[in-house]
């Protein structure tokens, strides 16, 4: 937009209150990190809880592992890390001048988005099913009274260790998942804005913004796929 | 733009290939027993994956000092809540034995 600022005219996107739109977007990209910053210190604390209680029953967290399928959560990883390239993608587009394509890799992003989040429907629901009112309880994995800790193999005080595993189990999964419940209509309203040609090579700033967002979602899931999933499987 | 880094397409598909392989080898490396190195291994192939993701997909190598500065108090204030709390209650068990 050259041409504009020649003309003593500015972008339509530039706020008065910056000099430029290199300014303005390293404004936003700063906050944003700081926002991510705080985001790593807010999983950092579940994360800390997830560590203490490891260290105190190993073998409870063994025992509770072991009964989430690696499968799944494999599946379910490589749906996610293939989100972040179509949203790496859509970045690129952006800056490129493709807002066709910036809609396609963002409406990408939002399905493998809904695929993980349905794999995830059907996990919490065959532990939470036997748990509702009229239900057997045999098999149900939900903390409190009718935990059935005998699917995982296990009895006594070590029951009650393992209901801590299932805690932190649907406390982090819930937590990483309601961050892409909030984080799918971001996208699509950034999705309406691209379609309407809003973003230019020169701005295109909500894109990499959320794109950044995306993929922290994504680095939480790569360290709750080990740390979850994994620990029983040898 | 000045500055204004656009990364080819071709690293973003090999950081893809770089995040599956790690994937895979860390369901691989969970049906081995490596004794205390089992979470080491986890952890460090975790890291790792973390790391080409923010590096690549969001950018951070090209992205300046400043977003370099705050990524790294996010390092170092993880670092401090972890370990702090971990001096805590991993030494509480020391305490219990003394005294008997």
């Amino acid at each position: 937009m050259s041409d504009l600022a020649a003309g003593g005219g500015h972008h339509p996107a530039l706020q008065h209150h910056f000099r430029d739109l290199e300014q303005q977007k390293a404004a936003s990209s700063l906050g944003m990190w700081v926002f991510i910053a705080q985001e790593i210190l807010f999983f950092g604390g579940i994360f800390t809880a997830y560590i203490v209680y490891r260290i105190k029953y190993p073998e409870a967290f063994v025992a509770g592992s072991h009964h989430l399928s690696w499968q799944v959560g494999f599946f379910n990883t490589l749906v996610l890390i293939g989100s972040s390239l179509t949203m790496a993608m859509a970045v690129y587009s952006a800056a490129t001048g493709r807002s066709r394509r910036v809609v396609g890799f963002i409406l990408a992003t939002v399905l493998l988005g809904s695929v993980f989040l349905g794999v995830k429907y059907f996990e919490y629901a065959e532990k939470i099913a036997p748990c509702l009112p009229g239900a057997s309880g045999v098999g149900c994995l939900v903390p409190g009274d009718r935990f059935d800790a005998s699917v995982l193999g296990v009895s006594g005080a070590m029951a009650g260790h393992t209901q801590i595993f299932y805690s932190l189990y649907f406390g982090m999964t819930g937590l990483h998942a309601l961050h892409m419940i909030i984080g799918i209509p971001i996208l699509l309203i950034i999705a309406r804005a691209a379609w309407k040609g809003r973003y230019s090579p020169e701005w295109h700033t909500p894109v990499e913004m959320v794109g950044l967002y995306w993929h922290f979602v994504d680095i939480v899931w790569i360290f709750l796929f080990p740390l979850l999933y994994l620990i029983g499987a040898h | 733009m000045s500055g204004h880094h656009i990364v080819p397409v071709r690293v973003y598909l090999g950081i893809f290939g770089a995040l599956c392989i790690l994937t895979v080898i860390t369901v691989a490396a969970a049906q081995f027993d490596f004794g205390p190195l089992n979470n080491l291994v986890a952890l460090g192939i975790a890291i790792t994956k973390a790391t080409l993701v923010v590096l690549y997909f969001m950018h951070a190598r090209y992205s300046g000092k400043l977003t370099a500065l705050v990524i790294a108090a996010s390092a170092a204030f993880l670092f401090i809540l972890v370990f702090l709390t971990l001096t805590d209650y991993v030494s509480r068990s020391w305490t219990l034995t003394l005294t008997g």
